[in-house]
């Protein structure tokens, strides 16, 4: 699937400072029964943010007109517990483009740079300044720009840089996918399987 | 030059090439696939227009979202009917071997590919599910996926990763009465946290390790996700080529001598350097329970539950939240509190010898009124083991029922879910909020701590019977 691509990001967030947000929280699993990537953004954390009935939880975040944007910021070790990559679809359907995190779990990693959804580690210091910015001023606006690596709060900063492997930043960058290349590696792998026959 | 880790060995042999600057494309030698995770990624082949590249080399089985009761009949619920159903459509388009629905090998896909002998040391093994994991006791290479990653191996047999770094955990000396292998991994996770490993390749060993069946070490290994890392191994031995030797799908006559000599060289090399190595004490673990809702959140069944001022600042509002889900006040005593159902079964303990363990301590005893279990066992060849072995009477005796194989209330996808608000005692590996059903709490134990549970009807510590 061709992902869309991401350059440079300005944006208000959406704060969920809780730590440890496994993907049975992002997706519960009675959710994933679906033969499409479609539809899960409606259901993105549903358990927290509808009640039995299905009425909005009025304390959510996502329930709350404040807070709204493209950019989620969230506590320590982000999607870690099932490899589902409906928690990358359930994120980007409900029009998230980047995650923001002082720790991302590997899997839920790999699930959203294969979606054009951008995980940005940042330091512990650098999260709690980014928390007490929004919770200040919901209207806070982060600049996230993939080329120079640099996650920037407006309008004067702090200001932090962020680590991506180059293959992978050239694929967002490019909106490029792994399938793809590895279609066009396609004699390579030929070479491989004859080799280790 | 430093000796190479069990790790290396196999991951070097399967690099195909190295992308600048970036991943390794790693060559795929086994591909489970199920049904939840795999529809999205067989619909990309077609939009592509092309082949499973290897389907010999793919397996699949209906696992997570089949019912436990009446698997003879039409699945009900309307969803996983129809999502059972495109798998099967999916792999007779796509040529991929299917255990479906009532097949005879049937199972979760963390049970049958060890029972069948598909699982092999040395190989690379992938599948859309995290506890992929489990597959590592042989001394594989194995690890969960996500769905453009299922599609990615099913067009190339190969995937774009990586390389971990490397962590050894050493468990030494004799485990005490009533610890198994389930209380090590609950405890190495309560000691380092459910990121402790994250980023990282483990492998376990140490004398506690080598003791222990395949079975158990399967055990750990599905739990090496829990920690957060890429996957957990453990080198293969003696052990190993017992358990394999004779399978349905295990070399046979001469290759499988040749197989036994090829396995014989993958053990870490003496002086192979890991890049963080941990240490733990055998005779420190007792029978573990977690009180929380991540499966770091553990203890010693006899201890109490941690007070606020023992936690770091910045996680003393996620473990509130934690034990508000719970209903747990801190410092509260594990033992004695209540508990409303008790699950044996998933791919973390759904095996011959936890049924067998179960079993033998029940036996002879009853379950308790208040308690509603649901015994599931990991695959139709353990649930006709348990019916050789005589384990289906023993548990009937005892009051409870064996139901029929799957991955159950261990996520919850099929009607097994536990009922808002209620206990239960699980052996399964997440204590996820809602992970059991909404509103469920669940804590994490081995099959004996469920069996003690079980008959008292109240969290129990087994070794009070032993």
């Amino acid at each position: 699937m061709p992902i869309d691509k991401f350059v440079k990001l300005e944006s208000t967030c959406v704060p969920v400072p809780i730590e440890n947000v496994d993907t049975d929280q992002i997706i519960p699993a009675r959710f994933l029964k679906a033969t499409t990537r479609e539809g899960f953004g409606d259901n993105l954390f549903a358990d927290w943010r509808y009640d039995k009935s299905g009425n909005p939880k009025k304390d959510f975040v996502l329930n709350d007109p404040t807070f709204s944007g493209q950019i989620l910021v969230a506590g320590q070790n982000f999607g870690s517990g099932s490899s589902r990559e409906h928690a990358a679809w359930a994120i980007v359907g409900y029009g998230f483009k980047a995650v923001v995190s002082s720790f991302f779990a590997d899997i839920f990693k790999n699930n959203s740079l294969n979606n054009g959804l951008l995980p940005v580690q940042v330091s512990k210091e650098f999260l709690e300044v980014l928390f007490q910015s929004i919770e200040k001023d919901p209207k806070t606006k982060v600049v996230i720009d993939l080329e120079n690596q640099k996650i920037t709060l407006q309008p004067n900063g702090p200001s932090e840089s962020f680590d991506i492997n180059p293959y992978k930043k050239k694929c967002m960058l490019n909106g490029f996918d792994d399938i793809d290349y590895l279609l066009n590696i396609n004699n390579e792998i030929e070479s491989w399987e004859k080799a280790h026959s | 030059m430093a000796g190479k880790t069990l790790f290396e060995k196999i991951w070097d042999k399967h690099v195909v090439t190295i992308v600048d600057g970036g991943p390794s494309v790693l060559y795929i030698d086994r591909h489970f696939v199920h049904e939840v995770t795999s529809p999205q990624a067989f619909a990309g082949l077609k939009d592509r227009g092309i082949k499973v590249r290897r389907p010999e080399k793919t397996v699949a089985t209906a696992d997570h979202n089949i019912p436990t009761i009446e698997q003879e009949l039409p699945i009900r619920d309307e969803l996983s009917r129809f999502q059972v159903n495109k798998l099967a459509l999916n792999c007779e388009e796509f040529g991929v071997p299917l255990y479906g629905l009532n097949h005879k090998w049937n199972g979760i896909v963390h049970v049958i590919g060890p029972e069948l002998g598909i699982t092999r040391p040395g190989m690379t093994i992938v599948c859309g599910d995290s506890h992929t994991s489990t597959h590592g006791a042989f001394g594989s290479i194995a690890f969960g996926i996500g769905t453009s990653e299922v599609e990615m191996v099913l067009a190339t047999q190969t995937l774009l990763q990586n390389k971990p770094k490397t962590m050894r955990i050493n468990i030494d000396g004799e485990l005490g009465n009533g610890v198994v292998s389930k209380d090590i991994v609950l405890y190495i996770i309560s000691q380092i946290g459910t990121g402790g490993a994250t980023g990282y390749f483990v492998e376990f060993a140490g004398s506690s390790i080598r003791s222990l069946s395949m079975e158990a070490r399967m055990t750990i290994c599905n739990m090496s996700i829990e920690m957060g890392a890429r996957g957990g191994m453990i080198a293969p031995d003696e052990t190993t080529f017992e358990y394999i030797k004779g399978r349905e799908f295990a070399p046979k006559g001469t290759e499988w001598d040749k197989a036994v000599e090829e396995w014989r060289q993958l053990p870490s090399d003496a002086d192979a350097e890991f890049d963080k190595e941990l240490q733990f004490k055998a005779s420190d673990i007792e029978p573990m329970i977690t009180y929380g809702t991540n499966p770091g959140m553990g203890i010693g069944i006899s201890s109490s539950i941690p007070n606020l001022e023992d936690i770091e600042k910045s996680t003393q509002a996620t473990f509130s939240k934690s034990l508000q889900y719970m209903d747990f006040m801190p410092g509260d005593a594990m033992i004695g509190k209540k508990v409303d159902y008790v699950f044996v079964g998933s791919c973390t303990n759904g095996r011959i010898e936890d049924l067998r363990a179960f079993a033998e301590f029940i036996k002879g005893k009853k379950k308790a009124d208040n308690i509603t279990a649901w015994i599931v066992p990991g695959s139709h060849q353990v649930e006709a083991q348990a019916e050789e072995e005589g384990i289906r009477q023993i548990l009937e005796e005892a009051g409870f029922e064996m139901r029929q194989p799957g991955c159950s209330a261990c996520l919850a996808m099929n009607d097994d879910k536990i009922p808002e608000g209620n206990y239960a005692v699980s052996t399964s590996n997440r204590n996820f909020e809602g992970r059991q059903g909404p509103g469920a709490r669940t804590m994490l134990v081995s099959p004996l701590t469920a069996a003690a549970t079980a008959v008292t009807g109240k969290i129990t510590d087994p070794r009070d019977f032993l």
